[in-house]
């Protein structure tokens, strides 16, 4: 078992006991140090200031909850499906999936398709109807025809679950990234940045909340775009426009040859894995229309027609992401090399900046130097604005679902807004320094699985009960306790008794072997049991459904009648 | 349904839109005191019943049940061909993409050889399906799109009103 199969986003935290960087400052000594570096961190302040500045200039009035959770819902589809590409397009994505296509060729291509065709079923299934039937949150939509308390209580803790999961990854990767970036490599440049991440992102969400948040998403979503289709078009010219010249180059330049533009150099050593990754494609086409950050984008939009056209914006943005990281990834492996690309780091997430690099002019020229700090500051206002998003949504989640309302005794007067607001406020607080702390103690392990468990769970336990809630008359609130958390116990039970946790060399607890279940990720197995677990609970439920209950969600999500 | 205008629609959209919706705001913020506040629980059927005692406007209070209102608008001939058209076109399409998003992923691990099989150039098969799952994402997200445009969205607008208006 290889530790092939964990995805990419989180290779970037990935290979965590990473000598990456020492041998990468060995092997490119004269590349590695030097002003590039200078500059790259004083872009990196620029980067701060500017999204501290959006933050205060947003939350220089009050907000109102509705300002505070979905942005005033003032936005137009063309900046939200800006800001939803933001949110989706990690850190992990630019540097991660280019790394993975440089050093892997087609099997990084065919990793990066699942993150795509995801959003048809976004585009389908899920935008139009929440945003219509929802105000806030995830469980908005599926409260609304269940019981309200134990519905809020699981929905609410797999949403916390999911972005925390997400959020510790996106964290560990912030700290090693941004060093290597920086050309450190000691540990403390890694804790204080996965500390100052962390802070940064406590302010952005505390004080501006959505509409900052959703300010800053536009903006880096428009950086990210605007550096990738520079890098894409330096990379064309250089090849006169020849598509085929560089696959060719770039096979040449990886050291595999041909098997470099064929299937099977990653995920294709052995049955076991090649199912693995199967699991892992599953989960990644499944889970986004659960991730509870990406959900709640929906409602910073006035009307459902609106989140449509923000999510085909969405689509096009990503579609023609990836696409351009195809020809980012074989260029850096055509330009600079395999070698070079995976002494730098063995994950190959410095394959993109290397590029720049060289496209410049290599590292003793101005061009050079300016295109990679331009490049690593791109790459660390990613970093900011995904983990902001992130949350935000388990601030969200906890504050109007657990907290306001799951929680709450009956016997006491509802939430008020303005207490919401406080409460969410310091569950921001909270969840960014749990984070935080959760990251510094992850910092060792190899957190790479935990954006693949995230996907899986969001999968396996927001996505069928979100579904069947919006398109089974039958389905009760049993049925959508049980598909919560028949999806969400079995994914992280999974997880706990396979190759990632015990008895494989990569293992956080390499020492021990008391796995049983052979895959790393959970999908194939944790997805279909929670949609059996959905319709075993609904068979079993001694209520029936309240068919009033579901003719109102059924005419609000179609139509939009008495939406937020 | 079909004899609708796709120019008149994107045309009228931004002016007839926010007037509709300026009125329905001044509709549903003048009788009570926060009705907009609360459709989360509008299935609540308490929520809806004080809103009748407070219509200085409208002499008899319409003790509007809400369940009553939606399951009338959920049976309506009106709805019932929103619906199906948008069941109609996202079901299959659905099938259409996961299935064959599932196939190349299957392929992978079922059939290596024939994603090897050279096509032209450097291209083989397996980069062509990959290529494909690009044109094909984003020819169903124009499809859908267009769907959407021409056979729902201004039914659905329409009866959005209608439904309002009789929660009132």
């Amino acid at each position: 078992m290889t530790p092939a199969l964990r995805p990419v986003p989180d290779t970037v935290p990935g290979p965590a006991p990473a000598p990456a960087p020492l041998p990468a400052a060995a092997h490119l000594a004269p590349v590695t140090t030097g002003q590039h570096h200078d500059l790259a961190l004083v872009l990196f302040a620029v980067v701060v200031l500017v999204t501290l500045g959006i933050t205060l200039w947003v939350g220089r009035r009050g907000q109102a909850a509705e300002d505070f959770f979905a942005g005033g819902r003032g936005f137009t589809p063309l900046q939200n499906g800006f800001a939803l590409s933001g949110d989706y397009l990690s850190a992990a994505s630019f540097l991660g999936v280019t790394g993975l296509i440089a050093l892997y060729g087609y099997d990084g291509v065919l990793y990066s398709i699942g993150f795509l065709v995801a959003w048809l079923v976004v585009l389908m299934l899920v935008a139009e109807l929440v945003r219509n039937s929802g105000r806030y949150t995830l469980a908005d939509v599926l409260a609304l025809r269940m019981r309200e308390r134990p519905l809020r209580a699981a929905a609410g803790s797999a949403s916390v679950v999911v972005t925390l999961l997400y959020l510790i990854a996106q964290m560990v990767g912030a700290g090693s990234l941004v060093t290597l970036l920086l050309g450190t490599s000691s540990g403390q440049a890694k804790t204080w940045a996965i500390v100052g991440v962390g802070a940064l992102m406590i302010i952005y969400v505390t004080v501006g909340g959505m509409k900052a948040t959703t300010w800053i998403q536009i903006v880096k979503a428009f950086v990210l775009i605007a550096g990738a289709v520079l890098l894409t078009a330096l990379v064309v010219i250089r090849f006169h426009g020849n598509l085929a010249e560089l696959m060719r180059s770039a096979a040449h330049g990886s050291g595999h040859g041909q098997a470099y533009l064929e299937p099977g150099l990653k995920y294709g050593a052995t049955t076991t894995s090649r199912l693995d990754f199967f699991s892992l494609g599953l989960g990644l086409v499944l889970g986004t229309a659960g991730l509870p950050h990406i959900l709640s984008r929906f409602y910073t939009v006035p009307t459902a027609r609106a989140a449509r056209r923000s999510t085909m914006w969405a689509i096009g943005l990503i579609g023609g992401f990836y696409l351009m990281a195809i020809v980012l990834g074989l260029g850096a492996t055509a330009l600079v090399g395999a070698k070079a690309v995976k002494a730098a780091n063995p994950a190959g997430n410095t394959a993109v900046p290397l590029l720049a690099l060289d496209l410049g002019g290599g590292a003793a020229s101005t061009a050079g130097v300016v295109l990679f700090a331009l490049i690593s500051a791109i790459a660390f206002a990613t970093i900011l604005a995904v983990v902001a998003g992130l949350t935000l949504a388990a601030s969200a989640a906890f504050a109007h679902d657990l907290y306001a309302r799951a929680w709450r005794r009956a016997d006491r007067p509802e939430a008020t807004e303005r207490e919401e607001l406080v409460v969410a406020r310091a569950a921001a607080v909270v969840i960014g320094a749990a984070a935080i702390v959760l990251s510094l103690f992850a910092q060792q392990l190899n957190t790479a699985f935990l954006v693949g468990l995230a996907f899986a769970v969001a999968a396996s336990a927001n996505l069928p009960t979100l579904l069947y809630s919006l398109f089974w008359s039958r389905f009760t609130t049993r049925g959508a306790v049980w598909s919560v958390y028949g999806g969400l116990i079995p994914a992280v039970l999974l997880v706990v008794f396979s190759p990632v946790v015990s008895g494989a060399k990569t293992a956080i607890f390499p020492g021990v072997d008391f796995h049983w279940f052979p895959l790393e990720n959970p999908g194939l197995v944790s997805i279909p049991l929670g949609f059996l677990a959905g319709w075993l609970g609904t068979l079993t439920s001694q209520e029936a459904a309240d068919p009033d209950k579901y003719a109102e969600l059924e005419v609000r999500s179609l139509t939009g009648a008495g939406a937020a | 349904m079909a004899q609708q205008e796709r120019f008149d629609w994107w045309a009228a959209q931004p002016i007839g839109r926010t007037a509709v919706r300026k009125a329905a705001k001044a509709r549903l913020t003048a009788p009570t005191a926060r009705p907009t506040a609360v459709p989360a629980q509008a299935a609540v059927p308490v929520a809806a019943a004080p809103a009748a005692t407070t219509t200085p406007a409208v002499p008899e209070p319409p003790a509007v049940d809400a369940a009553e209102v939606y399951r009338t608008v959920q049976a309506s001939a009106a709805f019932q061909e929103i619906r199906d058209g948008y069941r109609g076109f996202v079901f299959p399409a659905t099938a259409v993409f996961l299935g064959w998003y599932l196939l190349y992923l299957g392929a992978q691990a079922a059939a290596p050889e024939l994603m090897r099989r050279q096509v032209a150039g450097p291209l083989n098969v397996a980069w062509l399906v990959g290529l494909l799952q690009f044109v094909s994402t984003f020819v169903l997200t124009w499809l859908y799109a267009r769907n959407a445009r021409t056979k729902r969205d201004r039914a659905a607008l329409g009866l959005r009103w209608d439904t309002q208006d009789q929660l009132r």
